[in-house]
């Protein structure tokens, strides 16, 4: 099924344009059933600036199509559609409320002679429904994560309150949307875990019990290194949406500052004789500014009875990164700040020197690390594992893959393939100039592989995963 | 008494030693090296008495009456009777059957010279001590006569003498503060290096200042020390008495090693219990102990304050027996601290006027509540004989008190208790290794080491502490979960292989309260052990937990001694082309149960499934024995019936074909 596509056949005149948003709204049907009171359906709309009459000729259209393919299967109504310019994604996250994210399709302008107008090309294969799809899912719960539900909303303020904090949240997270590298890692939505020895592992353990005990306002910590997880209290769901936050928006926007250096708010705080580096990414800057707020960012998970509301408190030594989640009912002081901060600075400080020794001294053993043969990714249902080597290192801006978008397609291709079936199964595809990818999937673990092996052949492929399988993943069950 | 009684953390003990009280008629004479009393009436003329530490090393007879006896003492076991009546010499009587038993006497060598006192050292060795010096003697019962081993002259003021050590401290010089120590063994007597004790003040002119009841001799944590009481003194600078400790070594100079001080003023009397310096204050009637390895952080080097409040010993009162009982009477209580007792090391108390000897005990259970510092408790009550069950129930009192920050204090008591635990488990290792390369190599012989009641092994704290504390309702599973890890964490710090049982009580506790995902990461971090009990109960939760299955296939994945677990888990999920494929990669398909397989397979309902297997098993027979055919032994009758069933008999592979 591979193309040769038209991207890498291209002559220099030609002009790419990656996917892009067209447009976002989120409707309710059943707020303005009646002729003309279409208006009133529409929560949010991006851009803002269309016309009234198109806005509701859109969500009409989109209405349309979900009560009408709700006619062949009450259950799934239509999830996306195709057109040649442009795809549309349906969601619904809570009854009647609905999500739409509409993409324009990737295109190529070639560039007439005679000073015609130039061609322009849609290339409408070139998009994933699993990986756009994910990302209007991820769009909701970012919102909930921050706001709750959208019905929390109506019961608080009714449709105007919910408008109010659909257009405040949406208005700056859009902006930060790039859709032009979303991959299969947004399919997945894992959590990368930092890979650590047992004894560490447990002094962050008792870290984190003895934090919980002493500040017992605190009800949830999660830990995180190098912007990699290493324990959560909160409930893996949750976990995933926080992860997600903290490393593609929290810790950019902080790591620039610690980059810079001299400027940086990173100044060694003297606690008794202890220095340490322990300093709030959220809530105040500077404990020590009389002016200083003790407002930090509120969150819901979910509990027992619903959800409930929380103080996130992010509080960083080095590179190590506590979260502390405190019920929201109660009013944080500067006291209890600034006990914080004498508590948990010096330990955290220490805590991420440890942590340091410890993976350089495993990073010594294991040896240099060579650029190898292949890259992969894997992901582990189960507990949201992911690793990749394909991808370097989030910024808040842009997520850099090291291969071709193309082979980033056909791993999507391979990902719904494993989607459709229970079974455990293998796919091997020769992509064009000389890379294998390879998929595999072993009960709930999936693992793609690239291999950039001139002449191979499939045996000698499947030798190679194989061995990857040995000694990247040897101490887990992978079916071979 | 005002304080409570279970506060009295010495006491004395249930057991004493009766003898008849001193009175007129009757001398009572106390041996330190055999721990006899000796109840010498009408001067042996009217019997001899002598009550030993059991009831097996008392002994009565009678002696002539040759004057008045200045001392009397056994040689070690018994074996011969040394009487000093003059300041000249000393007699002795043979107590071994079939030898003579009449007296003979030595006289001491050195003309002019009185002698102090003697001291056996062995059961024929005897040492006199006169004022003039020390003369070594072997004694040859059989010949009734004694042989000069050595001597040393040497201007002595007074002497004491430490059986467990076999060394004499003499008092030598004027004001008698340099003391000179010697040492025997079999046979030999060696000096040891001299050495002063400073004084509080220097008398002008000079005179005898250090008393022999100020001075001490005892082994404190198997070292030998001097212990000198220094009275506090109005001239020099000293507002309080304290007690300092001379370190003797066997070789080496002598050295000036701790400084108790008492921070009060008075008469005192000091004994050594359990390696703790027990200081008795008579105007107070109380008691002060010091333990000599608990480090003070705010004190200078080696000064120790008192490590419990003053107390007095637990009240006493005496035991009704013996020919005087009358049943109407009640115990009478004894007066404690009391003029007429006398002290003697390491732990003995004597009342000559009233006859009793006790020894003095140290109680551990009204320590607990008497220091705070559950750090210091601890390293306190390690180093404690009897020490395992305050220590343990010091551990469930800390985990039920349930305080804000007790975690810290939870840590700390673990990791001291898994210090002393690694340590005796090292040992213990070492031994093996030393015992399986054969006694020939390493000269020493190594001697299994000991275990102590301080050793508190995983299984003392699950039985103990854990288990009850993690069932107890009131207290919250975050802090249960957490003092589990915590001890995980402090046995992983010490490298102590953990035990199953614990990870199976951190596992029961956290699926009690659905804290699956938490269970999750631990696996994750390998925080708990592998090991096929693990799995199995990991299997045992995929019902509740689906993820459950994966941990626990991973886990005997990594065990690598799994593999027929693996395959069973496998079949059970009627995966059995994985599972044929697994036991194909690690080599063990040929010896696999071809029954196993066929059955799972078939029972898939799976028709082309039962065909792949049943096929695969037929390739493994043709390489194995030259036939497709499986052998009866295997019982495939019925899957061969079945396959000729369903595909026909052509479909079955047949030898001559391949």
């Amino acid at each position: 099924m591979l193309m040769i596509s038209p991207r890498m056949a291209s002559g220099m005149q030609e002009k790419q344009y990656t996917p892009s948003l067209l447009s976002f709204f989120i409707y309710n049907p059943t707020f303005g059933p009646r002729e003309g009171e279409e208006e009133k359906k529409i929560l949010f709309y991006h851009p803002s600036d269309i016309e009234k009459n198109e806005k509701i000729r859109n969500v009409g259209l989109c209405e349309a199509i979900v009560q009408f393919t709700r006619t062949f299967c009450p259950t799934k109504p239509a999830k996306s559609l195709h057109t040649q310019k442009n795809r549309q994604f349906f969601f619904e996250p809570e009854d009647n409320f609905w999500i739409v994210m509409v993409v324009r399709n990737p295109m190529i302008e070639k560039p007439n002679k005679d000073g015609k107008p130039p061609t322009i090309e849609y290339q409408e294969e070139e998009i994933l429904d699993t990986v756009y799809g994910a990302v209007v899912r991820q769009c909701y719960s970012m919102y909930k994560l921050f706001n709750g539900t959208f019905g929390r909303a109506m019961e608080a303020g009714g449709v105007e309150l919910l408008t109010q904090k659909l257009e405040k949240f949406f208005y700056r997270y859009l902006q930060t949307l790039h859709l032009q590298s979303c991959d299969l890692l947004d399919v997945f939505g894992g959590i990368s875990f930092f890979p650590l020895d047992k004894m560490t592992y447990l002094k962050i353990q008792s870290f984190v019990n003895r934090v919980e005990e002493s500040l017992s306002l605190i009800k949830y910590t999660a830990f995180l290194y190098n912007d990699q997880l290493i324990w959560s209290g909160l409930e893996q769901d949750d976990m995933r949406i926080l992860y997600k936050y903290l490393t593609t928006s929290l810790f950019p926007r902080h790591s620039e500052p610690e980059l810079a250096g001299r400027d940086s708010p990173l100044r060694p705080e003297v606690a008794g004789n202890l220095l340490h580096y322990g300093r709030f990414l959220t809530g105040p800057t500077n404990l020590k500014d009389p002016e200083a707020k003790f407002r930090f960012p509120k969150i819901f998970v979910t509990a027992e009875d619903g959800y409930e509301e929380l103080h996130l408190i992010v509080y960083k030594a080095m590179s190590a990164a506590a979260c502390f989640m405190i019920n929201a009912s109660v009013e944080l002081t500067r006291d209890f700040c600034e006990q914080l901060d004498s508590l948990v600075g010096p330990q955290l400080t220490l805590l991420a020197s440890d942590i340091c020794e410890q993976f350089t001294i495993n990073r010594r053993i294991s040896g240099p690390e060579k650029e190898p043969q292949f890259k992969f990714i894997y992901f582990n249902h189960m507990n949201l594992a992911e690793k990749s080597t394909i991808h370097m290192r989030k910024t808040a801006s842009v997520c850099l893959t090291s291969v071709h978008p193309d082979l980033m397609k056909i791993l999507g291709d391979i990902n719904c393939d494993f989607a459709r079936v229970d079974e455990d199964e293998e796919i091997i595809v020769k992509a064009m100039t000389d890379y294998w990818v390879v998929g595999k999937k072993s009960d709930q673990r999936e693992l793609y592989v690239i291999l950039n092996q001139k002449n191979a052949n499939l045996i000698e492929v499947n030798e190679e995963v194989k061995r990857l399988c040995a000694t990247q993943f040897n101490n887990i069950f992978f079916l071979d | 008494m005002n304080e409570p009684p279970q506060q009295h953390y010495l006491e004395l003990s249930e057991n004493p030693v009766q003898f008849e009280h001193a009175s007129s008629v009757n001398n009572v004479f106390f041996d330190e090296a055999n721990k006899q009393v000796f109840a010498v009436r009408s001067g042996g003329a009217t019997g001899v008495v002598v009550k030993g530490p059991d009831d097996k090393s008392s002994v009565a007879f009678r002696m002539d009456d040759k004057g008045e006896v200045k001392c009397i003492k056994f040689s070690i076991g018994n074996k011969i009777l040394a009487v000093q009546r003059t300041s000249k010499s000393v007699d002795f009587i043979n107590f071994i059957p079939d030898y003579p038993h009449t007296e003979f006497s030595q006289e001491c060598k050195t003309k002019n010279a009185n002698v102090l006192g003697f001291c056996w050292t062995t059961w024929n060795e005897i040492v006199f001590i006169t004022d003039q010096g020390i003369e070594f003697y072997q004694v040859f019962p059989d010949k009734r006569s004694l042989k000069l081993l050595k001597s040393q002259s040497i201007n002595v003021n007074w002497y004491q003498y430490c059986p467990e050590t076999a060394v004499i401290l003499l008092s030598t010089t004027v004001q008698g503060n340099v003391l000179q120590p010697f040492a025997f063994r079999n046979g030999t007597m060696s000096k040891m290096s001299k050495f002063e004790i400073e004084l509080p003040v220097i008398p002008k002119p000079a005179k005898l200042s250090l008393s022999e009841r100020d001075i001490a001799m005892a082994t404190i944590y198997g070292q030998l020390y001097v212990m000198y009481l220094k009275h506090h003194s109005r001239t020099a600078n000293s507002p309080s008495a304290e007690v300092v400790l001379y370190h003797l070594p066997r070789e080496g100079a002598c050295k000036k090693s701790h400084v108790l001080k008492l921070n009060t003023t008075g008469k005192f009397a000091l004994n050594i219990v359990d390696n703790l310096v027990v200081v008795h204050h008579q105007s107070s009637q109380t008691s002060l102990i010091f333990d000599i390895k608990l480090k003070e952080p705010d004190c200078a080097v080696n000064t120790h304050q008192p490590v419990l409040p003053a107390r007095s010993i637990h009240p006493y009162r005496m035991p009704l027996a013996g020919p005087a009982v009358v049943p109407s009477q009640p115990p009478m209580p004894c007066q404690l601290y009391s003029s007429s007792w006398s002290v003697f090391q390491p732990d003995i108390i004597i009342s000559a006027s009233e006859g009793y000897l006790w020894y003095l005990q140290v109680k551990l259970p009204p320590t607990v509540n008497l220091l705070q510092d559950k750090g210091k408790l601890m390293d306190f009550l390690l180093r404690r004989r009897d020490c395992k069950m305050v220590i343990l129930s010091v551990c469930s009192q800390i985990l039920e008190g349930g305080d804000k920050g007790s975690l810290p204090v939870v840590a700390t008591v673990f990791d001291k208790l898994n210090q002393v635990y690694k340590e005796y488990l090292e040992a213990e290792q070492s031994y093996t290794v030393a015992m399986e390369s054969g006694p020939s190599r390493g000269s020493a012989a190594q001697k299994r080491p000991v275990r102590t009641q301080a050793v508190i092994d995983q299984s003392d704290m699950y039985t103990h502490v854990l288990s009850s504390f993690t069932e107890r309702k009131e207290v919250s599973h975050k802090f249960v979960i957490a003092v589990l890890m915590e001890y995980i964490r402090s046995l992983n710090q010490h490298q102590i292989t953990v035990q199953h049982y614990l990870y199976e009580l951190v596992i029961k506790t956290l699926v009690q309260h659905n804290l699956f995902y938490m269970l999750h990461q631990f696996l994750q971090y390998h925080v708990l052990s592998d090991s096929k009990p693990l799995a199995c109960l990991l299997l045992s939760l995929e019902s509740t937990y689906p993820p459950a299955h994966q941990l626990s296939l991973d886990m005997l994945k990594r065990l690598s001694t799994a593999n027929d677990e693996i395959v069973e888990v496998l079949l059970s999920k009627q995966q059995v082309l994985g599972a044929l494929r697994f036991i194909r990669s690690v080599g063990g398909h040929d010896n696999v149960s071809a029954r196993k397989f066929l059955d799972a397979a078939r029972q898939t309902g799976d028709q082309m499934l039962f065909y792949t297997v049943f096929r695969s098993f037929q390739q493994r027979n043709q390489r194995l024995r030259g036939s497709p055919a499986f052998n009866p032994g295997e019982h495939c009758e019925e899957h061969v019936v079945h396959f000729k069933q369903l595909f026909g008999e052509q479909a079955l592979m047949k030898a001559s074909t391949v």
